[in-house]
């Protein structure tokens, strides 16, 4: 990347009048400041799921999964990445999913600011026979429940309360292990050994 | 963010295709959709209304292959990008590992396209990333059209870091893995470079 040729883009005029539905730049901004999130602590930090830290995780999920009789439980992050998952149907498109709920999440959190509130702590969204409960954990975790006609709304919010503490422990540590970078102490730190050639060569099969 | 998972072994990178509205960012997506083999993508998840404009966002996660053990995932997302959506387009670039912006070459869209790339410079520094140092193409779309402005032209105002600019024609794919390739390009390297100091310290 060649940083030498910056130009600020804001000082480049506008030549037509703005379209009178654009809200201006202050309305943009309080808008933004509305919708906007807290500092997770994780700007700019590579998120660093370790294997001490997933099997902790697993275990609390499927306890979870078990216990609240749920189809699935999953742990994503807040910007949609999947970090965990215990039971669901062959075929279930985590990525979508895990997507879907994250961006969910937080355009429920910009409902809840303009209310007045910093967040909403969980939702629920309610189907014939499935149904999904989404619960805040920590900093940066979501816990996804889905379950059915053997389990109930509030079975599921009882026991995912009894394992948020513990589950939020953990994720602690993984923030505070991110931070750190990869050092010495992992096994295998892929990134830096990464190539030129290595890059070239996903593109000669990736497409 | 990019997310690196020791226990499945993937390291996930997040993209966003920015630009105003109409100017071909879901055709990207739909390009790349259509020609990668089945083994590489997953489902394109469009959150679009009737009029087939982008809602929320679109999703198409790529799996690139393995560098030393480890699948390398790319999730790439367009934003929406009419304006009134703008709290959406903050909370998609919020975690972005690279950005392609899309500018529309029409001379209609003139202004479209610098106040959308304001808008991206403002979420990105609402979301704590640095946009002169994240990786970042330019991409001049519909290139085919008889309004176009000329490239040097557009280049002159829209190219404000000196990163790597594509003519595309999203609708027939011209240009479209070329920017996608200079994105992936840029955020491994970068990637790697940050492993290279976390590992130094």
């Amino acid at each position: 990347m060649d940083d030498g040729g910056r130009r600020d883009i804001h000082s480049v005029p506008v030549l037509r009048v703005p379209d009178p539905n654009v809200a201006d730049h202050d309305e943009r901004r309080r808008m933004a400041r509305a919708t906007g999130h807290e500092d997770d602590g994780m700007q700019g930090t590579d998120l660093i799921l370790r294997e001490e830290e997933h099997r902790k995780i697993s275990r609390l999920a499927d306890r979870l999964l078990r216990e609240a009789n749920a189809e699935f439980v999953a742990l994503i992050d807040r910007n949609g990445q999947p970090i965990s998952w215990s039971g669901g149907k062959e075929g279930l498109d985590k990525t979508a999913l895990a997507s879907l709920a994250a961006g969910n999440v937080a355009a429920t959190e910009g409902l809840a600011r303009m209310i007045g509130e910093q967040r909403f702590l969980s939702m629920y969204h309610e189907g014939d026979r499935d149904h999904v409960y989404m619960s805040a954990v920590g900093e940066i975790g979501i816990l996804v429940v889905a379950f059915n006609e053997r389990s109930s709304l509030g079975l599921v919010r009882l026991r995912v309360r009894q394992v948020t503490p513990d589950m939020e422990d953990v994720i602690q540590e993984v923030i505070e292990k991110s931070k750190r970078g990869i050092d010495a102490g992992d096994a295998f730190a892929p990134l830096g050994e990464i190539t030129d050639d290595d890059i070239d060569n996903l593109f000669k099969d990736g497409f | 963010m990019p997310f690196i998972n020791y226990a499945s072994r993937e390291i996930t990178c997040k993209l966003v295709y920015y630009g105003p509205g109409l100017c071909g960012k879901t055709t990207n997506l739909q390009w790349i959709y259509a020609q990668s083999s089945p083994e590489a993508k997953g489902k394109l998840v469009s959150l679009a209304t009737e009029a087939e404009r982008t809602l929320f966002f679109d999703l198409l996660p790529l799996n690139l292959g393995q560098i030393r053990g480890f699948n390398i995932r790319f999730q790439l997302y367009t934003v929406p990008g009419q304006i009134f959506y703008d709290a959406s387009r903050k909370l998609i670039v919020k975690g972005a590992d690279g950005v392609a912006f899309v500018a529309d070459s029409q001379s209609a869209r003139y202004d479209a396209n610098i106040e959308s790339l304001r808008n991206l410079q403002e979420h990105l520094k609402e979301n704590g990333i640095d946009f002169w140092t994240t990786p970042y193409v330019l991409q001049l779309n519909k290139r085919d059209l008889p309004t176009a402005m000329p490239r040097e032209d557009l280049e002159a105002v829209l190219r404000v870091r000196n990163e790597p600019v594509f003519e595309a024609i999203a609708t027939t794919g011209v240009g479209v893995f070329d920017t996608l390739k200079a994105l992936v390009k840029q955020s491994l390297a970068r990637l790697r470079a940050g492993a290279g100091a976390g590992a130094a310290v």
